[in-house]
This record gives C-alpha cells, structure tokens and sequence, in this order.
C-alpha cells in the first residue's frame, strides 16, 4: 500500500499540488494512523496534509477520486457475452464444461488460461503488476502511450498468447474465437489504463509543455480558443508577482539614530536607552499610470496588460488606466468595477478599433490627466507608435516625462520595425526611460516585474 | 469535561467530544483534529469571517480541560509581544538594591580582575529565568498539563513574525539566547487560524495541517443553529437557514456567516416569532447584513426567498 501512496504523490505533483518529502511523510504518518478501510475519512486526510490552499484543495481531490477509480476490467465483445448466456440458458453444467474445455489445454500459457476462464480479478491483479513492471508511473506524454501498452502487454506475456491463439485456431476454433474476442477486450483495457495513467502522472509535463508555448506565443495572434488558456496563465503571472513584492520591505538604514523612537521605548526605564531605534527607510507601493493604445492590432496585447496590471492590487499602490486610440478616456472604474470580459468590452465599445491618433490622445492626456503623474509614478504606455502619420506630439511625452519617477513604453512590434512605415518610436523613445519590445506573455511578466521591482 | 491527556482514539470521539463543548463539527474538522493529536502538527484554519474558526479552538480546550491560551496578531506584533521579554524594570531595581551587597561580594578583591572574576563566579544572575517575562508562545509550552494554543488572524501579521513561529510550530520549542532552549514539556496543541487576507509563507503552510472551513451545508448548520439557540422552533430554524443559503448566492460584499445565522437566530427568538415572515425578515436584515449596499441588494428578494425558505421547510 505504501507503493500506492508513493504513486498518488507521483499523481499528486502531476495535479500541480507541491508535495515535498516532509509532506509525504507527514501524509504516510496520518494514514498508517487512520487506515485505508474508509475512503472518504482517507480522502480526508490526504487534503488535509497535503493540500496546502483551496485550489488545491480542488485539484487533488479530483485527482484522488481519479486516482482510486481503476478502469473496470472489460468484458468480452457483445455477440460473445450473447453466446455466452445462450450457454447460460442451456444449463449450469454445460457453462461448467465450456470453462473446463479451457482448463485442460494444460499447453496454454497462463495469460490465455485467465482469459479464457473469465477470471476478472485475476485479469486486473495480472495487469496491475504488468503495469508496475513496465513502470507505467513514468509515462509523461501522450506520445509515449503506444509503447507503454506495449510494453505491458508485453508484461503480460502476449507472446505467449499469440502463440496459443495459433495453435487453437488450428485444434478448437471456437475457443480460438473466444480467445480472440478476450484479446480485443484486453488491449482495449490495457489501452485505457495507460491513459488514465497519462492524465495522472502526465498532466505536470503536458502542461508545462503548453505553458511555456503560450508563454512564448505573440499575444496579437491568439486563436479564440488559446484566449482562455492566456487569460488563466495571466492569473498565474499575476499570482507570482504578488506573492514576490506583496511584501513591503523595509530596509533598514542602521547608523541613523531615531532619537524620538528611542526615548518613547525606553521611557519604561527612565529613558535609559535599552532599546535603540534605527531610522528605517520605507519603499512606496508602485503608482502606475497606464496608458493603453486599444486600436486594432494592439488591442489583445492591451487587453491582457490590462488584466494584468488590475489583478496586482496587492502590490501596486495606485492604478491608473486610460485606453485610447482615436481619443482616450479614462477607464480604471470599469475595470475595477466589471469583470474582465465585460471591461474589456466596454472599452472597446467606447475607444477600441478605431485608427489611432496618438498626438490627440496626448492631448487629451494632457488637458485632463496631467495631474496624475507625480514623481512617484510610473507611466506606461503601451502601444506600436504607429501615428498614421499624424502629428505625434512627442512635445506632451517629454512633458510626462519629465514629471514622473519613469516613463516605459512597451511596444508589442519587434525591434526591427520601429521607426519604419508611420512608427515614430524612436522620436517617443528619446523621451523614455525603457523602451521594450513586449508581445509574449513571458515578455509581458518580464515588463511589469521590473516596473514593480523599480519600488523595492 | 475532564482532562484527557490521551488523544481521542477515533474520529466519532472527536465529534461527539466537541459536541459536548457545544460545537457541531464537519467530518472534516473532526478528522483534522484528530489527525493534529495523533501525529502532533499545528493545524492551519482557513475560512471566511465567522464560521467558527476560533470557536473550535475555544470548544477544543472545553471539552479536554485545557487552558485555551490566545494570542492575537496584529500588524506590528514582534517578538517581545508573542514570545519573551526581560522584565528590565525589575532588573534595573534589584541591581540599586544589590547595590550595597555587591560592594560586599567584591570588597574582598585587591584587583580589577579579581573583582572580575568573583562576579563571573555568581553566573548571570540577572538573565534567569526570574526575569523573563514570559509571553503567549513561551507561556503555551511552559504549561504543565499542556494546552490549547490560538494564534488567531496570523494573517493580519507581518511576515517576519511567521518566521518567528516556525521554530515553535515544528520542533514546540523557543530558544533565548541567554537561557537556551525552551521544550515544551507538554506539547501544546496549536491552531492558527487565517481569512485569507495574505497568502502565508509555503514554510509556514508546510508544518501544519491546512483545514479549510466553509459555510457548512443546510442540514450541518441546522444543526448547529439547534445547539447554539436552544429555544428555536423547527419550522423557524429550517426556514431561516434556507433563507440564509439563499441569501449567501447572492453577489454581496460580506456574505452572513455562521455568526450572523445564530444572531438573526436569537433576535428571531427574542421577538418571539415562530416562522418567517418578510416584515420581520425586512425589518431584522440588518442583523445579517453589515453593508447598506447588501441590504439594498437583498431586499427586493426578501419575498421570493421567504416563500421559498417556507416551501423547504414543509417539504424538508
């Protein structure tokens, strides 16, 4: 049994639950405590010691009730089992003869034996060790599927089978067929534990597989369906930044004396300075202005900078959007307020797919938002500078500029196009403190850590 | 009620023993406590506001004997708060006192570093253990028979704090610099408990047992509601909880919790109503809600949930 729990935390780690050696034996501990003959008090326990938050609270109980719920063993094809309960009708004691028609073959090897004698149990212990042997627990991909269920075939002693088969074909037909039906049903079996198999222990792989796809695929060319897997990787990044920097650290700047602190603590006992307090140095939280060009093609990248940056209120401070393309309004309360799905819809609906005019956009900027920008914040824009050849206005940027702790520009196009066509990136890019190329969600993550980590 | 040091040898006695301290518990919650005993973790309780949280840790040291010792966390909460503090007053008075005894001790010495030496020889009289103020952690493994230990709201502290915990969590021991280590000598049993406002340390997630307490189904928090407000009728205590899960799936601010239940309960009692009716409901939403904007939100439905709460309570 402790081979099972070994393979549920194999199972378990594939689910994306963490379970580090001390858990699993804390996990072992409890269960050699409370027994396996009850399995929901064992499901139980499970989550309790493995499990270390509700999502994967989640996930690994889907995995256990997976995970405990081996492929029934198949029966024979339909016409078989008819003939079968024809037997059946025809008596008890001819059934009786049929299966020792079986029996007394001694020259069958013992795989044809168990199949033909229907023995069930067997059939599943025999398969389960197979499984073992040919270490089934490694499959990863579901490209590996075809030589695992050979190989447990193999386990199995399907060689032997073959054989067998042959040489009923030639002695008793009938049986033959029967074998041959028992055969279909086992590959169909074996075929099924291997993939079961595959969605326990491979899920971990596979996903990392596609993650790091999508990770590195340009946001703007997203199918439909790959949209919902961005958006949950989205969450993902979001998670990891604010679990990095929701912290606010305090950096210590020993060396200065806090002379009022000091006398406060130590007023217990005259004043007389046990205690001494050091002048601390506190990080602001990241106030970000985002300004998000929504037109056309660079309207996903700013969707999903979007999602981003509204899932980080932990971290960041302060969060003003505005989204613009012929025009630009202000949006932070619709994105607060609405999901992401309706947000973004509405955005569209009152700025979105238009043909982008950046000089007025910075106009309209300048005229109400101006006062946004502090020395504190950070502003960033996100956008390809394609002016359609109107005027840029570069004048209103350095303007910005100017007023802000840093000024970034994210540019969803590669590096190579900037500056030809009607792209005025380098004339925005004189005036900013980064310029980078952003069009993957890896890229994205990057972009907006080292804006955060600029406040640490 | 007694003390039992053993710990409960299934699970149906860990229930029924809460039950006796007046709490209704999930299989969970009483497979979690039953685990915590038998392998000796810390269980780490997550969960909305009011679902009994510190209720359980309150009901587990009723029903063993035990003293509860709680400690709060706040932002700010350091180790001179939860764990140890020289009592440098008392010090710093018996140094003046000892005074003129030490002139005594040390009047023999010709020389600095005879005097020196002498006072080695009385070791550090005053970092003992009569000094130190003992805090909720120190105090919690100095128990003699053992006991409850609440570290409520850990995620309201900061993080270094939950570092500072880590020593106790694993290993039920503090270590000062100047005394050693402290064991307990009987480990405590501990439970944190957190709403979620954080996300804690995995160091932290990874020494406890992590229990998560939700709203308890309908039939569970009846039950609960006929242990806490002895005088409930039947029809009122059904349709008042269905009227409350109809409630919770709504899109509100703050959802009543099991809290909120047994105090619309007892108000419900106290003006002697024995069903559900939407006046009263109307006019008693306040209990159960504590943003206007949830209320405002409630109140058109109050009719249609009342009727139905009423159909469950004939039918269920």
């Amino acid at each position: 049994m402790r081979q099972e729990l070994h393979r549920f935390f194999r199972a378990a780690r594939g689910a994306g639950v963490r379970v580090s050696p001390a858990e699993s034996i804390d996990a072992m501990k409890a269960v050699a405590d409370v027994g396996f003959a009850d399995r929901a008090i064992l499901r139980d326990t499970l989550l309790l010691t493995l499990a270390k938050s509700e999502e994967e609270k989640q996930a690994l109980g889907d995995c256990f009730d997976l995970f405990f719920s081996q492929p029934a063993v198949k029966e024979e094809t339909a016409p078989e089992d008819a003939a079968e309960n024809k037997n059946a009708e025809s008596g008890p004691n001819e059934m009786e003869q049929g299966g020792d028609a079986g029996a007394p073959a001694p020259e069958l090897g013992d795989l044809a034996q168990m199949l033909l004698s229907r023995d069930r149990n067997a059939i599943a212990a025999a398969m389960a060790a197979a499984a073992n042997a040919a270490s089934l627990s490694d499959i990863r991909y579901f490209t590996q599927r075809g030589i695992f269920s050979t190989r447990i075939l193999e386990q199995l002693g399907i060689e032997r089978l073959r054989d067998d088969l042959d040489a009923l074909t030639a002695t008793n037909p009938a049986d033959a067929e029967r074998l041959a039906a028992a055969l279909e049903a086992l590959r169909e079996n074996v075929r099924d534990v291997v993939n079961q198999a595959l969605l326990l222990y491979g899920r971990e792989e596979s996903e990392n597989l596609r993650h790091e796809i999508l990770r590195n695929a340009p946001l703007a060319r997203l199918e439909r369906r790959q949209v919902e897997q961005m958006k949950a990787l989205i969450r993902a990044i979001a998670r990891r930044l604010r679990e990095r920097y929701s912290k606010p650290r305090k950096r210590q700047r020993r060396g200065h004396l806090d002379l009022r602190r000091t006398l406060r603590r130590n007023a217990a006992w005259g004043s007389v300075p046990f205690l001494i307090s050091w002048k601390r140095r506190h990080r602001d939280r990241p106030k970000i202005v985002a300004l998000c060009d929504v037109s056309g093609s660079v309207a996903q990248v700013s969707d999903f900078f979007l999602l981003l940056i509204h899932s980080l209120h932990e971290v960041v401070d302060d969060v003003r959007s505005f989204a613009f393309s012929g025009h630009l309004i202000e949006v932070s309360d619709i994105l607060d307020k609405k999901t992401p799905e309706e947000a973004m819809s509405e955005i569209m609906s009152k700025v979105g797919f238009g043909s982008s005019d950046y000089g007025g956009s910075l106009v309209d900027f300048e005229k109400d938002f101006i006062n946004t920008v502090t020395p504190k914040t950070t502003v960033i824009v996100l956008g390809d500078a394609r002016t359609n050849n109107l005027d840029p206005r570069a004048d209103i940027l350095r303007t910005i500029s100017e007023r802000s702790k840093r000024l970034v520009w994210l540019n969803p196009e590669g590096r190579m196009a900037w500056g030809w066509g009607d792209s005025e990136m380098p004339r925005y890019g004189a005036f900013c403190s980064v310029v980078r190329q952003c069009a993957t969600a890896k890229q994205l993550e990057r972009a907006v850590s080292d804006i955060v980590a600029a406040y640490q | 009620m007694t003390h039992n040091p053993l710990p409960a040898d299934s699970i149906e006695a860990v229930t029924s023993g809460l039950a006796s301290a007046g709490y209704i518990a999930s299989k969970q919650i009483a497979t979690a406590i039953y685990l915590a005993e038998r392998i000796e973790k810390p269980i780490l309780v997550e969960g909305p506001a009011g679902v009994g949280k510190t209720e359980l840790a309150k009901a587990l040291a009723a029903w063993r004997g035990l003293r509860m010792i709680r400690m709060q966390c706040y932002e700010g909460l350091d180790e001179a708060k939860a764990l140890y503090e020289w009592k440098y007053a008392k010090q710093l008075l018996y140094t003046q006192i000892l005074k003129d005894k030490l002139g005594e001790v040390l009047g023999g010495a010709d020389t600095l570093a005879a005097a020196l030496d002498k006072l080695h020889d009385f070791g550090d009289v005053f970092f003992s253990k009569e000094f130190v103020e003992p805090r909720p952690l120190l105090q919690a493994l100095e128990q003699p028979k053992g006991c409850v230990l609440l570290v409520d709201e850990i995620d309201k502290s900061d993080a270094e704090f939950e570092s500072l915990l880590l020593e106790i969590l694993s290993d039920y021991q503090v270590s000062i610099p100047e005394l050693g280590t402290v064991v307990a000598s009987v480990k405590p049993i501990v439970i944190l408990t957190s709403n979620g406002e954080r996300d804690l340390s995995d160091a932290l997630k990874r020494r406890c047992l992590h229990l998560h307490i939700g709203f308890p189904e309908q039939k569970l928090e009846e039950r609960i509601v006929e242990s806490r407000v002895p005088g409930i009728s039947l029809t009122l205590r059904s349709q008042l909880v269905g009227f409350i899960n109809q409630v919770r799936a709504l899109d509100l601010k703050k959802l009543p919790s099991v809290s909120e239940t047994i105090d619309w309960a007892r108000v419900l009692v106290l003006l002697q109503s024995s069903e559900l009716d939407h006046e009263t409901v109307k006019d008693t939403l306040n209990v159960l809600l504590k943003y206007e904007a949830d209320i405002e939100t409630t109140l058109p439905q109050v009719t249609t949930f009342v009727a139905k709460a009423g159909r469950q309570g004939v039918f269920g």
